[in-house]
Order: structure tokens, then sequence, then C-alpha cells
């Protein structure tokens, strides 16, 4: 049988070198960094002041807004400071510092106790809402949020996104080997949330013994299917792992939710599950620390650790770095500074050589079509670089840059190394700038 | 931890190792056996119609690009390929003075007036070739038999003048591996296809183009060339067919991009080609086909833009 995938795509170098490596639980750290915007939506207020004593899953920081995610200290401690900080991002955000006082004190835990089975829908969901739990393949969107389905829209399937299309990071990897049953709980939990009949755990082939690991947890189970998939990017991305497992389409501009579909990440179903077996919030993730470190590594770290401590804790530098990403190579942010704490949706560190980041000489477009194959929405970069290049938001429009999904397959595949991604990015730009400015 | 100089770039962090240069490299690969089968088969002289035309080519790329103050980008290898090309599109017997003129016509002209790389419209060596066929037909028309340089004709021109002795056409077998009458760089089916095998497995050019090309061809003349699939078959081995199809329709600027643009322009190119031959007045349409079909192109391409992802579910 042929295995199911997207149509276009590429096939990157996977470089999963820590797929063989165990998770290691790192020690707290002596202070952590707790930024106050771990998500996509309305960043939190601080709810502890200078000097307050905290406790481990305390909820520290919180906004009203739907389209939020509460942050909790990831240790117990003393405040010892409340200001900006650099970010990942590449800008600042504020976040509150907490010392160590290193005794673990647990805060009381989320929900009352009670089996999945003995929960409600809404219960669920407010437990999430509670713990902070944000989607974990990188984007951050609040899950509680995405799990709230509005009246008159039915969700009949869940897809649990198991696939880690980057390449390098292994981090949903170890956690799917590793701890599988915790997985299943979250599904289970997230399946009574959204209210679909049946869940789907997309899974690349070429993850060792995942498959298999995940069959055995699912067995039992009515309702939970593992669908193997082909290997290729961006499968991840979940319009396309919609597509991939289902066949169905996810209409332009629209959501998931329009085909009766929510999406959640692995990790995501961890941390539900990890919520519902333990009562405590998100404040400890899996990340994978790799590329050109000593010790390639994949870790249970507390969120507002420094990604210095852990390219430290992984042996540090290999050699000179050229550039240090957080995230996977193909659409992670490039750091100016380690100095940044740890977040909720951080799925890796990646440090890359010098020689590795050396640009390879532009030549001007040839036109080859290479980027039109690759690309998986059936866009043409080569016009859309144009008319980016050019300003002309006619044209963006015309040949819809607002459906490029940003996965990089275009300037991957690109044989004149023309920056598309950045081109895509400042297309878009101008046409949302051009939006705005008509609604006025 | 000290804090190093870190580099700052957009996202993907990673490329594909296959780069311009690297795909004129591969190009120039696939052509160079059936030019050494030119050389085999013409003499020296076809060889030094080869290197005339690419020396000319590189030169007067850097030459124009120095006059207009551009960074000089003889190294990306467009130049070379287009100087191989024009060559292996002349008859050996022409003067040696010929490829050096249209390797200038092709860069100067048709390339670098329109931008350079990636902005001509039109094939460059094509379109030289055809400059020269319009301004001296007979020595672009004057052709020798491999191995003696006899005057002879190529198998096209004799099936246009009426075959009066059977025998005057050669074999399959002799159109096949290239032992004919014709230019320096076309006879050899065999190798030429080699080198499309090879360019398709290294992924520098679609199946769609060229396949599309020879089937259009091998069907039409099928159908109208009055003798069946012989009629198919000594279409495709006659003349340019193959080091057209497979070399020249498949420049990447002067294509459409798009995969279904892509078999429109193939079906084109091969309808003008058999059209020309069958009822033109002259006796190949290749060049001719290809540089319509490369005018046609933005057109087909902005007829061929793919549906985007979720546009049919809209509908709905």
């Amino acid at each position: 049988m042929r295995l199911k995938t997207l149509k276009g795509g590429i096939h990157p170098p996977a470089n999963k070198l820590t797929s063989q490596v165990p998770l290691v639980t790192l020690p707290a750290p002596k202070r952590v960094v707790i930024a106050l915007q771990q998500h996509i939506g309305a960043p939190c207020q601080p709810l502890v002041k200078l000097g307050d004593l905290v406790l481990m899953g305390q909820k520290i920081g919180e906004h009203p807004a739907t389209i939020s995610a509460p942050v909790h200290s990831s240790v117990s401690g003393k405040v010892i400071a409340i200001g900006p900080v650099n970010f990942s991002n590449g800008k600042t955000v504020d976040a509150i510092t907490i010392e160590n006082d290193f005794l673990d004190t647990k805060a009381e835990p989320i929900g009352s106790g009670k089996t999945i089975a003995e929960l409600t829908d809404l219960e669920i969901r407010s437990m999430i809402r509670e713990a902070g739990i944000v989607g974990m393949g990188g984007a951050g969107f609040p899950t509680a949020a995405k799990l709230t389905v509005p009246a008159g829209k039915k969700i009949d399937m869940l897809v649990i996104n198991g696939v880690e299309c980057e390449p390098y990071l292994t981090c949903d990897h170890r956690v799917i080997l590793e701890q599988s049953a915790v997985i299943l709980n979250g599904i289970k939990a997230l399946l009574k949330a959204t209210g679909a009949g049946h869940a789907y755990i997309g899974v690349k082939i070429t993850m060792e013994g995942a498959i298999e690991k995940l069959h055995e947890a699912v067995l039992m189970e009515k309702g939970i299917d593992v669908v193997p998939l082909a290997s290729k990017y961006p499968q991840g991305e979940e319009r396309q792992l919609i597509y991939a497992i289902t066949g169905r389409e996810v209409p332009s501009g629209g959501l998931p939710m329009d085909v009766g579909i929510v999406v959640c990440n692995i990790g995501t179903a961890w941390a539900v599950g990890h919520l519902m077996e333990t009562g405590m919030p998100l404040i400890e993730r899996s990340v994978t620390v790799t590329g050109a470190v000593k010790t390639p590594s994949n870790f249970m770290a507390r969120v507002g650790t420094m990604v210095s401590d852990l390219i430290e804790a992984a042996g540090g530098y290999s050699e000179e770095p050229g550039s240090v990403i957080m995230g996977g190579p193909m659409t992670g942010l490039p750091q100016f500074t380690t100095e940044i704490p740890f977040t909720k949706q951080n799925t890796g560190i990646l440090v890359l050589t010098k020689s590795e980041v050396q640009p390879a000489p532009m030549t001007d477009c040839i036109h080859c079509g290479s980027c039109i194959e690759a690309c998986s929405y059936r866009l043409m970069p080569v016009y859309l670089a144009k008319y980016a290049q050019a300003g002309n938001t006619a044209g963006l429009e015309k040949y819809n840059i607002l459906d490029c999904r940003e996965c990089g397959s275009c300037a991957y595949v690109c044989p004149a190394k023309l920056p598309l991604m950045h081109y895509m990015r400042v297309g878009k730009e101008y046409v949302t700038a051009k939006r705005a400015a008509d609604k006025k | 931890m000290e804090q190093e100089k870190l580099v700052i770039q957009s996202a993907p962090h990673i490329h594909s190792p296959m780069t311009t240069q690297k795909i004129m490299f591969y190009v120039i690969c696939a052509l160079v056996p059936a030019a050494a089968v030119g050389v085999f088969y013409f003499d020296i002289r076809a060889l030094v119609h080869l290197l005339l035309s690419i020396l000319f080519a590189v030169l007067t790329e850097a030459l124009v690009q120095r006059l207009v103050h551009k960074p000089i980008t003889i190294r990306d290898g467009s130049a070379i390929v287009t100087g191989l090309l024009l060559g292996m599109n002349l008859p050996v017997a022409a003067p040696l003075w010929i490829g050096p003129v249209g390797a200038a016509f092709a860069i100067v002209v048709v390339k670098q007036a329109f931008g350079g790389l990636g902005h001509n419209f039109m094939n460059p060596a094509l379109a030289a070739r055809a400059m020269m066929l319009a301004a001296w037909p007979a020595s672009m028309t004057t052709w020798t038999s491999p191995f003696d340089g006899l005057a002879t004709a190529t198998p096209l021109a004799i099936m246009k003048t009426g075959i009066s002795d059977a025998t005057a056409l050669p074999t399959y077998w002799n159109m096949f591996i290239g032992n004919i009458g014709g230019c320096i760089g076309e006879t050899s089916a065999l190798v030429l296809l080699l080198g499309g095998v090879f360019l398709i497995y290294k992924e520098v050019i679609d199946y769609r183009i060229p396949l599309a090309y020879m089937a259009t061809v091998f069907l039409f003349s099928s159908v109208f060339g009055g003798n069946g699939f012989d009629s198919g078959l000594f279409n495709l081995l006659a003349g340019g067919v193959m080091l057209g199809s497979i070399f020249m329709a498949t420049d990447y600027v002067s294509s459409p991009a798009t995969p279904r643009g892509r078999w429109i322009y193939g079906i084109g190119c091969g309808l003008i080609t058999m059209l020309i031959r069958l009822w033109g007045s002259y006796p190949e349409g290749v060049s001719f086909s290809i540089l319509l079909m490369n005018i046609a192109a933005p057109l087909i391409e902005k007829f061929t833009t793919p549906k985007k992802f979720g546009e049919v579910a809209k509908k709905k």
C-alpha cells in the first residue's frame, strides 16, 4: 500500500542526531525567567509582586481574554525581578524572575481529582486553560481556545500531530517512546473536550519505534487510530497533515474546524495527559538541543530555564557557532543572544556552524519552477517573490500570498538561493497593511 | 556564557545542494557525449566549431557585463551552455566565423539586452540559429555526411524533396546512432536520450516537456505522415527533435514553469514542428516551433496557474 502523505513538499536531510538519546530530566536552575507571553494572544498581567514567595505550579500571570494562556512558576521560591528581558522573537518581553529555593513545594493541583470519564467537556477545557497549555508544536496557540467549538460547528475528528517534520528535532519522538501512556490519556481528554468521535495520530514511518509504541498504547482503545505517514516536509503543518490523513482540504482563509477537525500536537496531548494525571500546569516540556553541541540531547526542562543553560547542559558548543536557532532549521528563529528564557512552545535549540550558515552565492531567478513544484499550497513563489520585491499588492493578492503558511519549502529548493520565505513575509506585510488601510 | 556573534538570517536555515551553477554543470555533462559523437562523425572541424562558439559566448557575456558595469557572472556556466548548444546546432561545413557571430548575437541581443540570466524571453542559442538561418541560408544548410565529408542531404530534406530513390534514406539504426547528415550535435538520438535520462534523474529537467514533445511528433506524423508508424519513428529520429525537446525546449527561462503548462507547451512544440515539416517550406521546424512556443510561454503559464490549496472546498 502506498503511504499517505501530502502533495508537493520536500525531503530535507532528517539529521535526527538525537532520536536514540533518552529524555534527561534537567535539574531546575538557580533562577527561572517566566515570560508573560508564551502564546499567541493577549500577554499576561503579573499576579505577583516583587519579593512574593511563590510555589511550584502557582499561577503568576494571567489575562482574561479568550485567546490567552496563564503562566506558572516552574519552581518554588521568591520573585526577584519583574520587567523586560530579551526574547526569542528578537524583541523584549515582560517576564517574572524567580529565585529557586530548591524545595519544589507544589501548589494546589488543578482539578478536583476526578477521572476523565467523570469530567465534563467544559471542565476539561477550563482545566486546560487553567494549566496554561498551548500548542506545543511551536505556534503556541492557546489549546483551550482551540478546543472551544463555536455553536453551529461540529467536530467529528481529532488529529494528533506526531510527525515532527522539522529536521533535527526529536522531542516529540522521545515523548512518544517514553511516555505513550500519558499521551493516550491526553488524547482521551481531548476527545472528550471536543466531542470528536475519533482520533487519528499521524506518525512518520521513519520515527523508529514510534508507530509500534503508539499501536501498543491504543490497542485496546476504541476510536483512536495510528496513521503511518510517508516522510515529507511540511507534513507537520496542520492543513497538510489533515490532507495527508483524511484527504480533506481546509478551505483557504478558513480553519480546520470548517472541515470538522481539530489538530493538536502530540506534545500538547502529552501536556494534557500530564495535567490529568498530576494536576500540574505546563511548567516543563521536552526539548531537543542539537547541532553543533558536544552531546546533542533531549531534555525534560523547566520553563524559564535560560537557553544558554540548556546549551551548556548539552556540553556547550562543539565549535564556534554560526547561528543559534529556536525551533527547527526550516522555520526556526535565529537568535542574537542565548540569554533568553526557554518557553512552553520551544521544541528545540539548534546550533549551526559557521560554514553551515554561510550563504550560498545568489543568482537571478532562472525560472526553473522548483518552487512551484515544492509548494504544497499550490502557490507560485516565483511570481510572489517578484511582486513582493516590487511592492505590487495587486499581484500579491491575485497570486494568493496570504495562503502561504511560511513552511520555507520554496526557499529550500531554490537553486538561485533566493530568500523566498523572506519575500513571502514581506509580501504578506504589504497585503495586510493595504487591507488595514482600505478598512479605514 | 561568553556571547558569540551570531548570524541572523531568514529561515529556512538549510538549503538543498542544488545551485544554478550545478544545474548548468549537469546540462553541460549531459550535452558533452552528444557533442563528442558529433566530433567523432564530423571530424576535428566540429570540435573547432564547438570551442569557438563557447569561447565567444563566454567572452561576449563578460564584455557586455563589463561595459554596463554589472557583476561578471560567467562562472554560473549559462554562457557555456548557450555556446555549446549553438555550436551543436551548426552544420560542420559552415564557415568558422559563423559560430562566434551567432554566439555574440545570442548573448548580446537575446540574453543581455533583456537583463541577462533569467530574463531572456527566447532560448538564446535557438534565436541565434534562426537569425543565422535567415541571414546565411546557404551556409546553414550545407550538409555533409559523417566520416567522408561529402555533400549530402539530411533525412528530412530528402523526405521534403520527395523520395525518388528509396535507398537514399538512411536506416533507422543509422539515424538512431547518428550516422547521418545534420547539425554537429543533433544526429545521435541514442546519446541525446541518454543525456536526457541523466538530466531527468538529476531532477534538472522536467520529463513533461520532452515527453509531450516527442509523443506529439510521433503521433501526429503517424497519423498525417502518410506512412503510419514508420513516419512517426522517422520524424522522431530525424532532425533536431531529440536535441530540441530535451535540451532546448526545456530551457527554464523561456518555458512555462507550471506542470500543466509544460504539457501544453510540449504538445505545442510538437504540433508546430510537424506542421512545418509536413506542410511548410522548410524541411525542419524544431527551431521555429520552440521559438514560437517560447513567446507563448508566459501566456500558457498565466492560464495554467495551479488552483490553490483549499480553493475547491470553499466553493462547496
